[in-house]
């Protein structure tokens, strides 16, 4: 029987999967169209490795982290492998995670890809999708909130961090090259961002 | 002495450019590289860099030469990602140049400060 954090880092592998050409064809438009197939690259590596009843959720996105670092190829698999790697620690030898946990994990991630990738919020990047969409889970937490509302209002916000990655110039990564031609395209990293959270969102509800 | 790695996302321009360095620094034999996966496509592994600095490294430190983009950010990650203490550093420099200039200065046994200084030298270094 495979665990539930297997299936949750495999849900998140299929939905990659799946918006492959979708992710490629935003980084065509903008960076150097290898979004989509590095991901699914790197995921598809991830769930041959990861042992499929492992409990330890810790352990299980550490070797999530790890794997992406090496097969990913591009800028995405050292600041997705980071986060994963940070958002590891928190979970270390738990089996399940409270909402207030997930908050933490979701803090360490965004502060590890904030210090591998050097950027800031408002430079079009994954942290455009993510810092907002953790702002609205804390909000929706200290509400009183469960995890899976939460998620709903972290997505929620993650959306309108993508539609405001169309409204400014790139400044980080392959992208910046195009300056004000980089205006009216979303960012493929905070496209993907968006896709794991709506993942985890559905498999909390499910 | 002080090793290099040589960081491509290519793994014919990283072997390239061992082999260029090596013609200059004869019987130099701690130059490593770190090009593209490990399936021999384009892009940057963070763990082949790590254990090529692992290789490189005879106790006097490290020195990279990355290309472009995720050569740099998969560096720094490889950097972070190893267990033993070593004095690792990226040059701040262009990488085939830099790279024969640096192996150059470890092969003499030059200083890992002396080995980035020549490798970031070269920045300066115009063609016309």
């Amino acid at each position: 029987m495979s665990s539930r954090i297997y299936n949750c880092i495999a849900g998140i592998s299929a939905k990659i999967e799946e918006n492959k050409d979708f992710l490629t064809e935003l980084d065509r438009e903008i960076g150097d169209a290898d979004h989509g197939v590095n991901m699914a690259r790197g995921f598809h590596a991830v769930t041959e490795k990861l042992p499929q009843d492992s409990d330890d959720i810790g352990a299980a996105l550490k070797k999530t982290g790890m794997t992406l670092l090496s097969k990913v190829g591009g800028a995405s698999g050292p600041l997705y492998g980071t986060a994963y790697m940070e958002a590891a620690k928190i979970a270390a030898g738990k089996n399940e995670i409270t909402a207030e946990e997930f908050g933490e994990m979701l803090a360490a991630a965004i502060a590890g890809i904030q210090k591998r990738g050097k950027a800031v919020r408002g430079e079009k990047t994954m942290l455009d999708a993510l810092m907002p969409a953790y702002d609205a889970y804390m909000a929706a937490i200290g509400e009183g909130k469960d995890m899976a509302a939460g998620l709903d209002a972290a997505v929620e916000a993650a959306k309108e961090g993508i539609e405001f990655t169309k409204t400014i110039r790139a400044t980080k990564g392959r992208a910046s090259y195009l300056g004000d031609r980089s205006i009216g395209h979303q960012d493929p990293g905070a496209t993907s961002a968006t896709l794991t959270l709506e993942t985890i969102r559905d498999f909390i509800r499910s | 002495m002080v090793g290099l790695v040589i960081v491509s996302h290519s793994p014919k321009i990283a072997e390239g450019i061992k082999e260029l360095a090596l013609e200059m620094a004869q019987g130099y034999t701690q130059l490593y590289t770190a090009g593209g996966l490990e399936d021999g496509t384009i892009g940057t592994d963070a763990v082949r860099i790590m254990e090529a600095i692992v290789s490189a490294n005879a106790g006097d430190g490290v020195v990279i030469l990355a290309d472009l983009g995720s050569g740099i950010i998969s560096a720094e990650t490889a950097i972070d990602l190893l267990e033993e203490d070593i004095d690792v550093r990226i040059a701040d420099a262009p990488v085939v140049e830099g790279a024969i200039v640096a192996a150059v200065e470890a092969n003499i046994g030059n200083s890992i400060d002396q080995v980035i200084q020549a490798a970031e030298a070269m920045r300066e270094f115009h063609k016309q």
